[in-house]
């Protein structure tokens, strides 16, 4: 058994407020050296067999067609 | 005329959207989520609500349940499809509307009577209005924020496919919740598969919305399918 990791991101074109109140609230936490906050998702896939290229293509297919919105969303996949 | 209302689990107002296909004087079809089928019926309303709870993102699972399975093709060949709020984000998320509903700008959930304005008169859902007509209709969403990038939002400009903006003093500070150039709702090329974040469907009736200004999606498909037997 293999993990691998999917880090999904709103596209930095695509407005992220939640982004935008996690970082103010850092700043009223005190945090002033923070400039910046955008906010996404870790999905943690367990996969049978080894995280090989066939397996890897899978799941970047996985991604693209339900894990993400490609429209408004970039992933990016590591094996853990 | 028979128009499917589909049911998913945690949809809220397909009680209202077949109340408002009632009141236009057609035949409202349950639809069910799970079942892959659509009936024969002539039309289908997605309504809003909070299928499968949200997960993942807005309309992400809806998209793959069985009934959506037959819906996607029947769309494509012309059926006439309106997405209500989460209708709307199922519709995105299915591919049949391009663009996506984000997160709104204020981060609340907004649930309040809007004024639109009709851009596109000319659609099976909205003929029965006039372009440039306003509406009073609730809008009640989390994300609805209307996003896609800047060549979409060209083309959905240059081929009339805004359907309805919030009305405002200028089209980009008009939207509530931050959504792209205004857009409240949009359609598909051929002006049968309409998509938006406002509830028509609550707004058929004084009694119980704030005007009846949004009977006229239900009774324009009704006159556009009239129509169409009429011809054929």
């Amino acid at each position: 058994m293999a993990r691998v990791i999917v880090d999904v991101m709103l596209k930095p074109e695509i407005h992220d407020p939640q982004g935008e109140a996690v970082l103010s609230a850092t700043r009223r936490l005190g945090f002033a050296n923070v400039t910046g906050v955008r906010q996404g998702k870790r999905f943690e896939v367990e996969i049978e067999g080894p995280a090989d290229g066939v397996a890897l293509a899978a799941i970047e297919e996985l991604s693209r067609e339900l894990l993400a919105n490609p429209v408004i969303e970039e992933f990016s996949i590591t094996t853990g | 005329m028979r128009i499917g209302v589909v049911t998913f689990p945690g949809s809220l107002d397909d009680t209202d959207a077949a109340r408002a296909v009632r009141f236009a004087e057609a035949e409202p079809v349950p639809l069910w989520h799970a079942d892959r089928d659509l009936r024969g019926v002539d039309a289908v309303i997605l309504p809003g609500g909070f299928s499968y709870g949200d997960y993942l993102r807005c309309g992400a699972i809806a998209r793959f349940s069985p009934v959506m399975a037959e819906l996607v093709p029947a769309a494509k060949a012309g059926l006439p499809v309106l997405g209500i709020c989460n209708g709307f984000q199922i519709l995105c998320e299915a591919h049949l509307l391009p663009g996506a509903l984000t997160r709104n700008a204020g981060l609340r959930f907004i649930t309040r009577d809007v004024r639109l304005t009709v851009a596109n008169a000319d659609t099976v859902w909205t003929g029965g209005y006039q372009p440039g007509q306003q509406l009073l209709v609730p809008l009640k969403s989390g994300e609805g924020a209307y996003a896609a990038d800047e060549a979409t939002l060209d083309e959905l400009d240059r081929t009339g496919r805004v359907v309805v903006r919030y009305a405002g003093p200028d089209r980009d500070s008009a939207a509530p919740n931050g959504a792209a150039r205004g857009i409240a709702g949009i359609c598909d090329g051929a002006g049968t598969v309409v998509g938006l974040m406002p509830h028509p469907e609550h707004a058929i009736d004084p009694l119980t919305g704030p005007s009846a200004d949004g009977l006229g999606f239900f009774t324009s498909v009704v006159r556009a399918f009239a129509g169409a037997g009429a011809l054929g």
